[in-house]
């Protein structure tokens, strides 16, 4: 008779797994990707395809020469490329963001042990990078195809004080210059409430994101605190990259915290800072409270009897 | 009921035998009775190899004040007392015993006579009664409190894990049973509320207790949401009482007693017929078995006799398990016995028992939006492979009643019961330094 297997309970498990989860994200961010294609045109796709290409290369590269298990088949780099990809305008030369990648991948996730062992946002990071390496290329913006109206020339957050409620339609739908990814806010949308639904993502930090983005622009007197919402890489920041599981925190009341607190740093650098944009800043200053909030809003176990530390030491 | 239900997971029901009448098989030849079927101290061998039994003659005597006697489950010879190897990897003496094929009942057997709440205690003690959901805690230790401490006596007929249907088909099959030994409860403990718990696809069982509660007072049926781990002890006190049992302390320091479905039942037939503990319903299912089906069968069978009565395997077994896929436990061999708290075996094949090969944590959280305790099973982990029993204490790893919940759910497939296993055993091996 053959040996029976013996293993610890449970011994059944749900079909969800990290790829699973990782695909779900891609599938959400394609319409932000195909509405990109459609107003910068064939570049854009290029720079997609040829991000998430070098973010797979890069880690399975760093894999190979360090003798770890090759893990791209989850597709988390797929992921960080296709983000990144969609963070920088449709111009930016393609040696430039193939370099963010190698820092998204490398610098920030592999060297800090791999995917959920990197403590700031990869995508992020390699942005940051491209952002101080090559602020001119990063901050020409071309418009999008066959538009000739006001909008787009810079960024609508640029001219925040030339814009009316009448401009609306144009910051929903994208049609003006930005990076790839954050100009359809209805795309961009659309991805978030696919992403809900199929629960990968709960809509606290979002909400709580965009919603304190806008409290406190409007506490700071900035200009048009909610039609401003719907300029520069807020919703693409809070949808998709302040929800990355490793580096948001894990408990509900967690969540909402780092979801203030990023729309708080944003309006703060959007109202008084000296770039227009302060989404990249904020979540990568939420990313390193995450541990702290963690810890803070750990949750009491039911029946859980919890002793004040001075008690403990008392004994 | 409690207006909030803690936190819970949907798992496939996968309720194969649920319309299926339970088979009897008796024509067993050879049963092993291990003596270590309950929690506490094992049972003494009071027979000796030669000697004839029947159904019912005592063959265990408790071995302390938590223990519980047993009884042969088949008239015939005792052949010998062996150690065996038990599915939790260590041994205990079990009686041997070869059938007869009469099952001839033993003289002894007579209903018990009932007078006062010690007669009850001392009856529910002599019929070997043990939590049958799984735990196998002696009910006589269970029911001997204060009467006027208890204020809620839980039924537990959840019936969460997947797979099984001998809980249900134990209440709907005979709600006498259920009725008589709901009656003495009434009567002993008067003042307590009786709480039904199934869960609410389980209509057939829910209108049979009606018929029961709704004309009694202070007795009612309770409608649980279909999702796992209702059945778990403290999770029923929650969700039919909103009560919390604290840390460290036992249901009745919350002023519940929970009693397993079968367990009652299995009093009721005790009080009618004064029958021993000697049967059980198990379902018999799993993807290698060729006709899943619920088996009443003597205390001792071995598990590859039931499956050969049912038709054999349709596929080489690969993992055999006592109890449902959630929280079973792997038998070592297809030689092990049915246990007192059996309620079901399950057989799966190749397919069946592959377990994924856990990857990187990616901190989702889904653990923590699972568990029904409110423990964050990723932290446990961490601070077990780090070896901080401080932070275990924190994170209050003792509560963990490993419903396997955070392990279903992990995307990474990590195994995360397996880790708060290992971290109680390894706090318990720390404090005992």
């Amino acid at each position: 008779m053959s040996k029976l297997t013996l293993s610890v309970s449970p011994h059944i498990r749900s079909s969800r797994t990290t790829r699973s989860v990782m695909l779900e994200v891609i599938i959400a961010l394609l319409p932000a990707t195909i509405a990109g294609v459609v107003l910068y045109g064939f570049r854009a796709l290029l720079l997609c395809v040829i991000s998430c290409c070098a973010c797979v290369l890069f880690e399975f590269v760093y894999e190979k020469i360090v003798k770890l298990p090759v893990t791209i088949g989850d597709l988390s780099a797929v992921v960080t490329g296709l983000l990144l990809a969609l963070n920088v305008p449709p111009g930016l030369p393609v040696w430039m963001l193939i370099i963010g990648d190698l820092f998204a991948i490398v610098v920030a996730k592999m060297l800090f042990g791999g995917l959920g062992c990197n403590f700031m946002n990869p995508a992020m990071v390699g942005r940051i990078v491209m952002m101080f390496s090559f602020t001119a290329a990063m901050t020409t913006f071309t418009p999008p195809q066959g538009t000739v109206d006001a909008l787009s020339s810079a960024t609508p957050l640029a001219v925040m004080d030339t814009l009316s409620w009448a401009n609306f339609k144009d910051l929903f739908f994208g049609l003006h210059s930005g990076v790839i990814g954050e100009s359809c806010v209805a795309a961009l949308l659309l991805g978030g409430i696919y992403l809900c639904i199929r629960k990968i993502i709960k809509p606290i930090i979002p909400l709580c994101f965009i919603g304190s983005c806008i409290l406190f622009s409007f506490l700071f007197g900035g200009t048009q605190p909610v039609l401003s919402a719907f300029a520069g890489g807020l919703f693409l920041g809070a949808i998709f990259m302040a929800t990355d599981y490793v580096t948001s925190p894990i408990t509900n009341w967690g969540k909402a915290i780092f979801g203030v607190f990023c729309g708080f740093i944003t309006a703060v650098i959007r109202v008084f800072g000296n770039y227009t944009e302060g989404i990249t800043f904020a979540i990568i200053l939420g990313n390193i409270l995450v541990p702290y909030i963690n810890d803070l809003t750990r949750k009491k176990a039911l029946g859980g009897i919890y002793t004040k530390p001075g008690k403990e030491a008392a004994k | 009921m409690a207006v909030k239900v803690l936190q819970s997971i949907h798992v496939p029901h996968r309720k194969n035998t649920e319309e299926m009448a339970p088979v009897r098989f008796d024509s067993v030849k050879t049963v092993i009775i291990p003596m270590a079927m309950h929690i506490g101290a094992p049972a003494k061998p009071v027979v000796k190899p030669g000697d004839s039994v029947k159904v019912g003659t005592l063959i265990g005597e408790a071995g302390g004040f938590v223990s519980a006697p047993i009884h042969s489950s088949v008239s015939g010879t005792v052949k010998k007392i062996d150690d065996i190897l038990l599915s939790s990897g260590s041994t205990c003496p079990a009686v041997v015993i070869e059938s007869d094929g009469n099952m001839t009942p033993d003289e002894s057997i007579k209903a018990p006579e009932i007078t006062d709440f010690d007669s009850f205690i001392n009856a529910v003690r002599a019929s070997g009664a043990v939590g049958l959901g799984g735990a196998g805690f002696p009910t006589a230790v269970k029911l001997k409190v204060d009467p006027e401490r208890v204020e809620y006596i839980l039924i537990n007929g959840a019936e969460c894990e997947p797979y099984i249907t001998s809980d249900t088909h134990t209440m709907v099959d005979n709600p006498d049973r259920m009725y008589t030994a709901l009656a003495m409860l009434k009567r002993f403990y008067p003042k307590a509320h009786i709480i039904i718990g199934i869960e609410n696809n389980k209509k057939k069982a829910i209108s049979v207790m009606r018929r029961y509660s709704d004309n009694v007072e202070n007795c009612d049926v309770c409608a649980l949401p279909a999702s796992y781990p209702q059945g778990g002890e403290k999770v029923l006190i929650y969700n039919t009482t909103g009560r919390i049992v604290p840390e460290g302390k036992l249901p009745i320091d919350a002023g519940c007693i929970v009693l397993n479905a079968t367990t009652l039942s299995f009093i009721g037939k005790y009080l009618m017929t004064g029958i021993p503990l000697v049967t059980k319903c198990v379902t018999v299912d799993g993807s290698a078995v060729k006709n899943p089906q619920n088996v009443i069968a003597r205390i001792g069978t071995p598990a590859k006799d039931i499956v050969e009565f049912l038709g054999g395997f349709k596929e080489e077994p690969k993992k055999a398990l006592y109890g449902g896929p959630m929280m079973g436990i792997s038998m070592p061999d297809l030689e092990q016995p049915v246990l007192k708290n059996t309620n079901a075996m399950l057989f799966f094949d190749e397919k069946g028992c592959r377990v994924p090969e856990p990857s990187a944590c990616i901190r989702c959280g889904s653990c923590i939006d699972a568990c029904p305790m409110n423990l964050m099973p990723t932290e446990l982990e961490h601070a077990r492979v780090n070896h901080d029993i401080e932070r275990l204490k924190a994170l209050k790893i003792n509560l963990c009643m490993e419903c396997g919940s955070c392990s279903f759910v992990c995307p990474a497939k990590r195994n995360l019961v397996e880790s708060h296993k290992l971290a109680k055993l390894y706090l318990r091996e720390a404090s005992a330094k």
